[in-house]
């Protein structure tokens, strides 16, 4: 992709019920990464440089969303990759399992709603000097749909302040169509403290393409390979 | 070894949003009830451990609830051995 020799690789983790996995890795080719499905099972990364955990209903939510998938044998490949500085986004049910295994603050509970929320919604971003958000241009909010039972960001009052000090909110639900589920402080995304683990609630994968309605979700993904990319580049 | 049964309960913590116990509040007025509040739900699980004595049993138990069962995060549990 660069002349260098490496092009970029994405890799998908694909749980038991993952269901937006070949979406996140179409989006992930469109944002000109090379790709890779990752079993669950697995305990290897391949080489991948960064990581997508996809939407979906891993183990069929049971228990609560995410808390199976948290122990699928990846995990520990996923938690260590974080830990080097990798780059994790987590969509949807992503987040979720990432919020389950402690990777990102919070947890998702039902929508205030009690109704399977899927509509299309805009996100104002919070930040854009993450790996997750740099290729988003000043101001813009984006528009792409969320589709969730379980999306109500919760986080007990301390450490919502803690997280709101440190700047860790990165989406939030904005006007007109404004927050689908009741979450805390509007949130629809976070990062965590070292700023490498992203998890939001919205699809940035189903708003890739202008032909889904938007390509607004394409610039998470450009910004995820962009950063990983400039990251594999600095020699060890 | 021996089988040891428990049950563990888990139930959202005081102040984290139940919109199913809000839910069933909701609807009781149609059952002409008015006398009822504070409904919360959560679930039940129970669960038979092999172990040598029933402190060894209460203490896997203990980790599964805290591990896996509950969430700390908004979620609290009690265990009680039942038959």
């Amino acid at each position: 992709m660069d002349g260098g020799g490496h092009r970029l690789k994405v890799g998908v983790v694909v749980f038991p019920g993952s269901n937006c996995d070949r979406d996140a890795l179409h989006a992930a080719r469109l944002a000109g990464a090379e790709t890779l499905s990752l079993w669950h099972e697995q305990t290897d990364l391949h080489g991948a440089d960064a990581l997508i955990l996809p939407g979906g209903f891993a183990y069929g939510d049971y228990l609560r969303a995410g808390a199976l998938a948290r122990f699928s044998p990846i995990m520990g490949a996923v938690s260590d990759h974080a830990a080097r500085g990798g780059l994790v986004l987590g969509i949807c049910n992503g987040f979720q399992i990432l919020a389950e295994a402690g990777l990102v603050p919070g947890a998702l509970v039902r929508n205030a709603s009690l109704r399977f929320e899927h509509r299309w919604i805009r996100l104002r971003v919070e930040r854009r000097d993450t790996p997750f958000t740099s290729a988003v241009p000043d101001g813009m909010t984006l528009r792409m749909p969320v589709a969730h039972g379980e999306g109500c960001y919760v986080l007990p009052a301390a450490d919502l302040r803690s997280l709101e000090e440190r700047r860790g909110v990165l989406f939030r639900y904005a006007a007109p169509e404004g927050n689908p589920n009741g979450s805390a402080h509007d949130i629809a995304g976070v990062i965590d403290q070292a700023g490498n683990v992203c998890g939001l609630m919205p699809h940035p994968e189903r708003a890739s393409e202008a032909v889904l309605g938007s390509d607004d979700g394409l610039l998470l993904l450009r910004s995820l390979v962009a950063s990983a990319a400039a990251a594999v580049a600095v020699p060890a | 070894m021996a089988e040891f049964r428990f049950c563990v309960s888990v139930m959202p913590k005081p102040g984290i949003l139940d919109p199913q116990g809000r839910a069933v509040e909701g609807s009781l007025p149609y059952l002409g009830v008015d006398s009822v509040s504070s409904v919360r739900i959560g679930r039940r699980v129970e669960l038979t451990v092999e172990a040598a004595t029933e402190s060894g049993a209460r203490t896997i138990v203990e980790r599964l609830a805290d591990d896996l069962l509950a969430n700390p995060l908004i979620e609290a549990w009690t265990a009680e051995a039942i038959v």
